[in-house]
């Protein structure tokens, strides 16, 4: 299958965080063997070519063993970009040998917080001083581009706790820095230890947004998409695919494709899982159907995340003028020919934006 | 049928005391309606009337029923609404009776409607059959109730019928009382035909039906036939009576109750009070208490949706085919965009006209927040009157303005008289007088603008009272009132429909009000919303919105661009309910923000 972008997920995590909502596995060790080997299995059914980008994500890839992590790696084909999610406490030097040998010269480290209070709260089982070793580890393995996951809007996290974290982060001059707002998400054990401690702060959260933005900002980074920003040269080409609508697949448990007009969602069993692939089957899924629409409207939803201007050749008939020239007259994004583009307060307001012009 | 042998009575009761139930139990007891033909509450024809379990258009039903002598009389139960804003109805039914039942809930006791009712039924000379329902509940006090019965109507609480209606105990005892206690109807039956027209209703394939008590005389099919007030004339195609369906008869008698088919296409033609009599050699003299009844409260109607402009245009058309009191006209508001000014009886009328709207014609809308009648007079002195706060001439150009009044009749038990002097007090009443009506009850009397009750007036006056206060008016004309118009300006821009009409030394306290339940309405949006109250161009009242600084899905990668397309899509589904004003959302239920503004001070008037 000639497709660009391939996204292969690793369900396995040493503990399921409370604010987690992905597809996640704990205390399965015995099955990991198993799992890779089925995932390698519906990778081979796809026969997916030399994809521009691959991204292992989870769960947690990097807890693998060696041998596995380095099986998985190896049955990869070609790519120009090939990122792997790490937690901190699971990389080694063993295990950044293991990366760098199977060409994961991207990685993304979920670091999320360097204050040991904010990481508790967050149930993370790293402790600041193991973020730094894992950089440096890494660093010192080869890595050539280093991601760091950050997420502001912990309950209890003040204004202080969040410069604090900033300047940490700099400190260790990643290549690129997701900052994520923590979004409690309905139904996760997060959202009822600390929903109404949420909602409190939600005011305080415009102010930390700002901080993030103008602080990564004047450090040299390009804020090119709502969440995320990078030293020149080190956008994630991977996701940037998500964010232009291009195709993509995914490979794993859970795991959502979407080629054309289909989205198709691996279901979450993992023994079905393993189990349909072990009898050469490819696994339980389920297909939504997009209209042309929708998918036009995830165009416009998505590429108005990027700094970049968004093309609308083609999309016009999704789009309110009226509205678009009430919002430009009102300073909020400009339209020149076919491009349109957000200022710099609408992309802080993108979802309000998108909902108006979107007809 | 001899006029010894008829009884015409209607039913008083408070809401939920069970007087639907005791109507579809005559039906069976009297086998005018066969068991497994009954569903409850047959008498209300409307769905909306049977959902709510009040009744809103009158309506007669004849049933024969063998009494302890062994003759057979026809009974004719008359069907009243039971709300004050139908008071006028109310009186028609009545006039239409020679007696009524007074049912109470035998739990609950006298409540202050049915009091209402009662004394109206008692002023019109009505014999009074008292009943007490629902002896079959665990909380029941037949004998206290019975007793608060007697000493109201004045007599002894042995006389008291004590039934349930649900289980038929004593229903028929209810029936003999009516034979026994009732007075037949007396009239003439040799002189000119006049009939007093109680309720009328439209069939879209027969036209108005007139539900009418002859007086005098009789109604033959085919007569030539006059409304007296009105003038409206018609034949007779077709009369009868229902059983509880129609039954068409040779004619209609002196004493008796029925309908009469018009061919008329429009209600209004013909008033509830107005007198028929035939267009030859008729009546000289109309029946008594005719009167033109004119909506005084007035509120804007606008669809949410604007492509439903024409449904509604149609639907309210057809809404007034069976409705006379209900008006309107076409309005348009720069918020709101194209809808209807329409007129009511009052609140009740208000809000049943759109719940019809909203179940019966399936439509969206948003109520603005009522306002009366104003008569202003301009510099050149002459006088308009006002239906629509917005079209209030500016301050410099008016040079005087008057207000509707009304006088207030409130019955309350005595230990509520000091929390209600008060309340009138806040309200710009007028004290008229006080009587004490037994040790217990006491009646006062206040003149009130009329502005000053359709908010809120009846929820004070019960929370005041603990439900007690029993509250009737009538309308006693227009009198001088310093009334000044308070404009709403949001971020600048003056929004016609929050605008509202009031008293001088009311105004500053209402602008406040009314901005602060506005800042409370209109959530944080992409710019910051100025909220300010002002009489001209002066402010008075100032709030701001402050503009919100994120609104964004923080992570959004393959896993999850269904979830946060549906989010969006959610989001812009909420877009539509609300309106836009420049630059600004405004949600549809901060246009209601003025029912607010007079729940939290006693002194909001």
């Amino acid at each position: 299958m000639a497709v660009e972008h391939l996204y292969l997920h690793v369900p396995f995590c040493a503990h399921r965080c409370g604010y987690c909502d992905f597809v996640t596995v704990t205390g399965n060790e015995q099955l990991q063997e198993r799992y890779v080997d089925a995932l390698i299995a519906e990778l081979r059914h796809h026969h997916v070519p030399a994809p521009e980008t691959i991204f292992i994500g989870g769960g947690t890839p990097s807890l693998l063993p060696d041998r596995l992590l380095a099986r998985l790696l190896a049955a990869l084909p070609d790519c120009g970009e090939l990122t792997v999610e790490c937690n901190p406490e699971t990389i080694t030097p063993a295990k950044a040998q293991v990366l760098l040998e199977g060409c994961a010269r991207r990685i993304s480290l979920g670091a999320q917080s360097f204050q040991p209070h904010l990481l508790a709260t967050l149930e993370r089982l790293a402790r600041p001083a193991a973020i730094r070793a894992a950089v440096d580890l890494l660093r010192d393995a080869g890595v050539e581009s280093l991601n760091l996951d950050l997420i502001f809007g912990v309950p209890g996290q003040s204004g202080d706790d969040l410069r604090a974290d900033l300047c940490d982060v700099l400190a260790l001059a990643p290549d690129h820095i997701s900052y994520y707002e923590l979004e409690a998400k309905p139904g996760t054990r997060f959202s009822h230890a600390h929903g109404e401690e949420l909602e409190r702060q939600a005011e305080a959260l415009e102010d930390h947004y700002d901080a993030v933005v103008a602080t990564l900002r004047a450090a040299g980074y390009r804020w090119y998409e709502t969440a995320n920003f990078c030293r020149p040269g080190h956008e994630a080409r991977h996701n940037m695919g998500y964010w232009e609508g291009r195709d993509y697949l995914g490979v794993g448990v859970g795991a959502v494709s979407t080629l054309g007009l289909e989205r198709r969602r691996n279901r979450p069993g993992l023994v079905a899982y393993i189990e349909s692939l072990e009898a050469g089957r490819l696994p339980p899924s389920q297909l939504e159907l997009l209209t042309l629409d929708e998918r036009g409207s995830e165009r416009v939803m998505l590429g108005l995340r990027l700094d970049r201007p968004l093309t609308i050749a083609g999309l016009e008939p999704l789009l309110d003028v009226g509205e678009l020239r009430r919002l430009e007259s009102a300073g909020l994004l400009t339209i020149s020919g076919d491009s349109l583009s957000l200022s710099e307060r609408a992309r802080f307001m993108a979802n309000d934006v998108v909902s108006s012009i979107l007809r | 049928m001899a006029l010894s042998r008829i009884r015409n009575f209607s039913i008083i009761a408070h809401i939920d005391h069970g007087k639907s139930t005791l109507a579809d139990r005559i039906l069976q007891v009297t086998k005018t309606v066969a068991d497994r033909d009954m569903r409850d509450q047959m008498l209300d024809s409307m769905d909306l009337e049977r959902e709510r379990g009040i009744t809103i258009k009158a309506q007669a039903v004849r049933v024969l029923f063998r009494a302890a002598d062994d003759r057979v009389y026809e009974l004719n139960l008359i069907d009243t609404p039971g709300h004050v804003d139908f008071t006028y109805e109310v009186s028609r039914s009545l006039a239409a009776c020679e007696g009524a039942l007074l049912v109470v809930d035998a739990a609950q006791g006298l409540e202050a409607q049915t009091l209402a009712n009662a004394y109206l039924a008692i002023e019109n000379d009505l014999d009074i059959v008292p009943v007490v329902n629902k002896i079959d509940l665990p909380a029941a006090d037949p004998d206290g109730v019975a007793a608060e019965v007697a000493d109201l109507i004045g007599g002894s609480a042995e006389d008291v019928i004590r039934i349930s209606a649900k289980t038929g105990q004593g229903v028929e005892a209810v029936l003999q009382s009516v034979v026994d206690n009732i007075s037949p109807p007396r009239g003439d039956p040799q002189a000119p035909p006049r009939a007093l027209i109680f309720d009328s209703s439209y069939d879209q394939y027969r036209g108005v039906l007139a539900f009418v008590r002859m007086v005098d005389g009789s109604f033959h099919k085919g007569d030539a036939v006059l409304a007296m007030a009105q003038g409206t004339r018609f034949d007779v195609e077709e009369l009868g009576f229902f059983s509880p369906g129609m039954h068409p008869a040779k004619h209609l008698s002196a004493g008796e109750v029925g309908y009469i088919v018009t061919g008329l296409k429009d209600v209004s033609q013909l008033r509830v009070g107005d007198t028929l009599t035939v267009s030859k050699a008729g009546a000289v003299e109309p029946l008594p208490g005719y009167k033109d009844v004119k909506p005084m409260v007035f509120s804007g109607l606008f669809p949410t949706d604007s492509d439903q402009y024409p449904e509604l245009r149609d639907a309210l058309e057809k809404l007034k085919l069976n409705d006379a009191a209900l008006s309107y006209e076409p309005e348009v508001s720069q918020a709101l965009g194209f809808g209807f000014r329409c007129g009511f009886l009052g609140l009740l009328h208000m809000d049943i006209v759109r719940e019809r709207l909203e179940r019966e014609y399936d439509l969206d809308l948003l109520v603005t927040a009522p306002n009366v009648a104003y008569r202003v007079q301009d510099m050149k002195e002459d006088w308009h009157e006002v239906h629509n706060p917005a079209q209030m001439p500016a301050a410099g150009d008016v040079l005087s303005t008057e207000e509707p009044y009304i006088r207030a009749s409130i019955i309350v038990p005595k230990e509520f008289v000091g929390p209600l002097m008060e309340l009138n007090q806040e309200r710009r009443g007028e004290f008229g007088h006080m009587e004490y009506l037994s040790e217990q009850r006491v009646q006062l009397i206040y003149d009130l603008p009329l502005a000053e009750i359709v908010l809120d007036y009846f929820d004070q006056l019960k929370s005041r009272s603990r439900g007690y206060a029993s509250f009737d008016y009538d309308l006693i004309g227009f009198r001088e009132g310093k009334l000044v118009k308070v404009d709403v300006l949001l971020a600048g821009e003056q929004i016609d429909s929050l605008s509202l009409i009031t008293h001088r030394d009311n105004a500053y306290k209402q602008g406040k009000a009314l901005v602060e339940a506005l800042k409370e309405r209109i959530p944080r949006q992409m710019f910051e919303v100025a909220i300010q109250a002002a009489i001209g161009s002066r402010v008075i009242a100032r709030e701001t919105v402050k503009a919100r600084r994120k609104d964004v899905l923080a992570k959004c990668y393959g896993g999850d661009i269904s979830r946060k397309r549906k989010l969006l899509e959610k989001q812009k589904k909420g877009k539509k309910r609300m309106k836009q004003v420049g630059n600004i959302e405004i949600p549809q239920e901060a246009f209601l923000a003025v029912l607010d503004i007079n729940r939290d001070g006693p002194s909001g008037g």
